[in-house]
């Protein structure tokens, strides 16, 4: 079988799986795996951000608070679902074009320090605007979204909204990536410098790669708010943006299927792990640790050197094959 | 006298207390290969810098067609149609030898919105393949830049300043760690892109055979002042080049 058919069977195999699998599962089981699509798209978003343009970003998890309260606010004063989601979007391209202008002038870690000074503002926002955002007692009273007469209301329901969503972000992202922007993001990454000097406007694409990432955690977190029903502060200090941050190291950054894996083990994993009770934290953070240490490209990226290894190992044998034919010659 | 295309009037750069380039003015003249040459430090790249909106000059001017472009930024003077390399390899090793090259000419077609709807090669494949043939690259097409040789990606670094049909090309020496059959391979290539397509050259190189087969003219630098200017031989025979740069 060749690979290419391999991966379309695997692929269909995993989507039959996200379709029917949650159908077996309890309340909590269901919420876990719509947690999973919705960080999956806020993954997917810093991916974009990090993985592609190369632009560190501790924000991600402020963008998901941002997009969450502008629907928890919205829907409470009686917007319905679909006008706050949108404008959640469109609040956290713009603030996310804001943050890209640091990034304008400081890279790296510099750069992540500013993100998360900005990331620990959006959180006292959140906690102190007690006018605009109730504060500690937090948010509640919206329902869960409906759409042509369906209605998202129960786990299973809104479970497969989310998927729906997920399903969307993915097909935007893999157009995005694959168009010119893509080319010019990973051209942004590897060598802004040379990029300039090729007409690339790094300036535009750094704000666009901000934006857009931004806005994808704005999505997830307009996602967020009807999946719990009720939003405070909590969940969104820095420890939100870093896990997001390991999510895409972890699943393999800049690799397009990174966030899916990440999203997975840092959704997932801390849950299959509960039967170890207290120890579970423990075992979770070792495991972590000791991918990272195998593999500083993440998961991906173990498999894409498996892949070149193997491409490796043939051209070897063609040539040393080639070779001994002229032998004999 | 064929066109002027470059201008480069009295143009200054200091760094603190530094004058890496002091009043340094020359033209460049549509169709030729000219040469700039001195010895480290002298201040060829930081010149090269200066003209392309890299860094800005403390002083002087920079025409392009008669066209006040001092400080434009790098993007800017890429689209006006001016191309260059630098000193370093400069490749994209995760593209491969066709995304670069697309790359090099994406941003030259349409707008930031039509390049995002338009196709996935912004059309540029016809034009990738020709130039990867153009410089021999053929079988390495679908490589990634990274996989390949030295000599190999100095190819390809030079050829993705050619992608986008450049009026000139600012090449920051071309022959650095390239052997000898590969700089061959590149001089001739260069050579072909001079007559057979009229590209206009400005060449900053060390290897002195190298500049004197291929330029026209040669521009010397020495503490980052010019100290002459003239044909290959010309140069060659002025004592103050001698005393400065290319020994006894």
């Amino acid at each position: 079988m060749s690979r290419s058919l391999l991966l379309k069977a695997l692929g269909l195999v995993v989507i039959a799986a996200l379709i029917f699998v949650p159908l077996t599962l309890n309340r909590y089981g269901i919420y876990i795996m719509s947690l999973w699509a919705i960080m999956t798209i806020a993954a997917m978003g810093l991916n974009l951000t990090l993985g592609y343009a190369g632009q560190v970003s501790l924000a991600q998890g402020a963008f998901v608070g941002l997009g969450a309260y502008t629907v928890a606010i919205m829907m409470t004063a009686g917007f319905g679902f679909w006008l706050p989601l949108v404008l959640a979007i469109i609040i956290t391209f713009a603030v996310g074009w804001l943050l890209g202008y640091p990034a304008l002038r400081v890279q790296h870690h510099y750069l992540a320090f500013v993100t998360l000074a900005f990331s620990t503002l959006v959180f006292l926002v959140f906690r102190n605007e007690e006018w605009l955002t109730k504060g500690i007692y937090g948010i509640m009273g919206f329902k869960r979204p409906s759409a042509f007469g369906v209605s998202f209301q129960k786990p299973i329901e809104f479970y497969y909204f989310t998927l729906g969503a997920l399903a969307l972000a993915s097909a935007f992202m893999a157009w995005l990536v694959r168009s010119p922007w893509g080319r010019a993001f990973v051209a942004l990454r590897e060598n802004p410098i040379r990029a300039l000097s090729l007409g690339v406007d790094t300036r535009r694409y750094t704000l666009m790669a901000f934006a857009i990432g931004s806005a994808m955690g704005g999505f997830a977190g307009a996602l967020y708010a009807p999946l719990v029903e009720f939003i405070d502060p909590t969940p969104f200090t820095l420890a939100l943006s870093l896990n997001l941050l390991m999510m895409v190291i972890v699943g393999g950054s800049g690799f397009f299927f990174g966030p899916f894996l990440g999203a997975a083990i840092g959704v997932l994993l801390p849950e299959w792990l509960r039967f170890a009770h207290g120890w579970y934290l423990i075992i979770y953070a070792l495991f972590v640790m000791l991918l990272l240490i195998k593999t500083p490209t993440g998961i991906l990226g173990i498999v894409e050197n498996m892949i070149a290894a193997r491409k490796t190992r043939a051209a070897s044998a063609a040539r040393a094959a080639a070779s001994a034919g002229l032998d004999k010659a | 006298m064929t066109r002027t295309l470059l201008e480069v009037q009295g143009i200054r750069k200091t760094f603190g207390g530094i004058t890496a380039v002091d009043g340094v003015s020359f033209e460049v003249r549509e169709g030729e290969i000219l040469g700039i040459i001195g010895p480290n430090g002298c201040g060829k790249s930081t010149l090269f810098n200066c003209i392309l909106g890299q860094l800005p000059p403390t002083e002087g001017k920079v025409l392009l067609d008669g066209d006040d472009v001092t400080g434009l930024r790098p993007s800017e003077m890429n689209r006006r149609g001016v191309s260059r390399t630098f000193q370093l390899l400069q490749v994209f090793p995760q593209l491969s030898v066709r995304e670069n090259l697309i790359l090099a000419g994406q941003e030259h077609k349409g707008t930031m919105v039509t390049r995002l709807f338009g196709p996935r090669d912004a059309g540029l494949t016809p034009d990738a393949n020709q130039i990867i043939e153009f410089f021999r690259l053929g079988h390495l097409a679908d490589e990634k830049a990274g996989g390949l040789s030295y000599g190999q990606q100095k190819l390809l670094d030079a050829a993705m300043a050619f992608m986008a049909g450049p009026r000139m090309v600012l090449l920051d020496e071309p022959a650095g760690g390239v052997n000898l059959t590969m700089l061959g391979h590149l001089e001739e290539r260069l050579r072909a892109m001079n007559t057979e397509r009229g590209a206009t050259f400005v060449v900053i190189e060390h290897n002195m055979d190298f500049v004197m087969r291929l330029c026209t003219r040669v521009v010397v630098l020495a503490e980052g002042k010019k100290i002459a200017e003239g044909t290959p031989a010309e140069v060659r025979a002025n004592q103050a080049v001698i005393d400065a740069y290319l020994g006894h």
